[in-house]
């Protein structure tokens, strides 16, 4: 598979070098094994705040609650992270140690490990079941019309996007999601629940 | 070589020899600045396009046949529904045949917005973003922005009028515009890279409340010349849609930022 760079202009200001590549809607190989409708058909390379490269099927085999923003937001963004774990708080510890938080970096030149780092851990996050990663550049509108985010570049450098947290089953099938900030939707919750059970 | 000579002969059996062999040209669009539909900071609506190239015409049948045949994944029935939703390309014969219902030289339909940038990416080039499509859109035969121009505004309304009725007719049927491109309006809705990018709230930004939740950053966008409804009234369409629909009348063109050396 071939793998494109859609802005010229881009890999001069960006660092970002990953090492895997493909066409950035390849279906993946194993496909056969997944559900149709699977975001993990979606095979793209994306980096956490340790540096390390995964898959977006990083955490496949768990329920995932997947959001997009990025780490310079100054206000909704940590209401997303809030969100979250308000949600969690309502889990069992037992739950809780199955389920995975995926957030990615729609900033992606601006959001390096260090950064993303930073934001993890200002927020106290559990970094065995939290990660946040960017993805290349060029990737980014791809994972967004998979997961249904709205995002754009403001000329200051600021993203308007929608705040949309996804939850994914095992398999990763989008099977419930919210855009409520600040409590927790209880439909949301529920949801994750019987995943979980 | 082999391959490309069978891939053509299925493309010709498939109907229209005629016109088949017509390239679908990268046209050279000389960078400039336009009042866009979509300002990108409030009050501030000039927009700056850089040099690109964009396909004189939309995609076709045949050109999409052509890319299924290289690639059955994005064939109707193989091609994943994360990807397409369980309309798209219905309305040929079978997965790789066009059949009676879609002429090779009509503009592709149905298409999702991967399969088009997955078409794109076949053909090293990328989708145009919507201020690249809106600057096109801009001109008539003439003139490099006619939209001022009351009678070519009711022109492409009535145009739009039409849409959506059963009569696709092959691109370039009407006359190109003042950049040598063909059908930006009156034929089909096309895809831009970033559909997604729309956050369209309408008229009322002192709204607050939940709704504004839904932004993070600087406030939601508002539209302005309102009086360019026609191309509105494709905002208002592609911000409605997700990127694996596909629907009647939605296609798209390709375009690359700099010339490619054969």
């Amino acid at each position: 598979m071939r793998h494109r760079k859609r802005c010229s202009g881009f890999a001069l200001t960006v660092t970002l070098i990953l090492p895997l590549v493909g066409l950035s809607i390849a279906q993946s190989s194993d496909g056969n094994s997944l559900p149709p409708n699977s975001v993990y058909h979606l095979q793209v390379a994306v980096e956490d705040q340790f540096g390390e490269v995964t898959g977006l099927d990083r955490y496949k085999g768990h329920p995932v609650l997947v959001t997009m923003f990025y780490t310079s937001c100054p206000h909704v963004c940590p209401m997303l992270i809030s969100t979250i774990r308000l949600t969690e708080s309502k889990l069992s510890i037992e739950e809780r140690a199955e389920l995975r938080v995926l957030t990615i970096s729609i900033d992606p030149e601006h959001d390096t490990p260090e950064k993303m780092r930073e934001t993890m851990e200002r927020h106290s996050v559990e970094a065995s079941r939290w990660s946040m990663v960017r993805s290349e550049p060029d990737d980014l509108r791809t994972i967004a019309g998979v997961l249904g985010v709205r995002y754009k570049q403001l000329p200051d450098g600021e993203f308007n996007h929608t705040t949309r947290i996804i939850l994914l089953n095992r398999d990763g099938t989008q099977v419930a999601s919210t855009e409520q900030l600040g409590r927790h939707d209880a439909a949301f919750l529920e949801a994750i629940k019987t995943i979980l059970h | 070589m082999r391959i490309f000579i069978g891939l053509i002969a299925v493309v010709s059996l498939s109907g229209g020899f005629s016109k088949y062999s017509i390239a679908n040209e990268y046209v050279k669009i000389p960078a400039g600045e336009f009042r866009s539909v979509i300002p990108e900071v409030d009050g501030d609506n000039l927009v700056a396009v850089a040099e690109f190239l964009v396909q004189e015409a939309p995609v076709t049948n045949a050109e999409f046949l052509r890319f299924v045949l290289h690639h059955p994944e994005w064939q109707r029935g193989r091609a994943v529904s994360l990807f397409v939703d369980d309309q798209y390309l219905s309305t040929w014969a079978s997965p790789i045949s066009l059949g009676p219902h879609s002429g090779p030289q009509q503009p592709v339909m149905q298409v999702s917005w991967f399969a088009a940038n997955a078409y794109c990416e076949w053909q090293d080039a990328r989708l145009p973003s919507w201020y690249e499509w809106e600057y096109i859109a801009a001109a008539n035969d003439s003139m490099a922005d006619a939209r001022a121009l009351p009678e070519w505004r009711q022109e492409i309304l009535s145009w739009y009028s039409q849409l959506g009725g059963d009569q696709i007719v092959d691109v370039r049927s009407s006359p190109a515009n003042y950049y040598r491109i063909f059908d930006t309006h009156g034929l089909i809705w096309e895809w831009v890279d970033d559909f997604n990018a729309f956050l369209v709230t309408g008229d009322n930004r002192e709204q607050g409340g939940a709704d504004q939740l839904q932004f993070c950053g600087a406030g939601a966008i508002t539209m302005q010349e309102k009086e360019n409804y026609a191309v509105l009234m494709r905002v208002a369409m592609l911000s409605a849609l997700e990127a694996r629909y596909t629907t009647r009348n939605l296609g798209f063109r390709c375009a690359r930022q700099n010339e490619i050396k054969q």
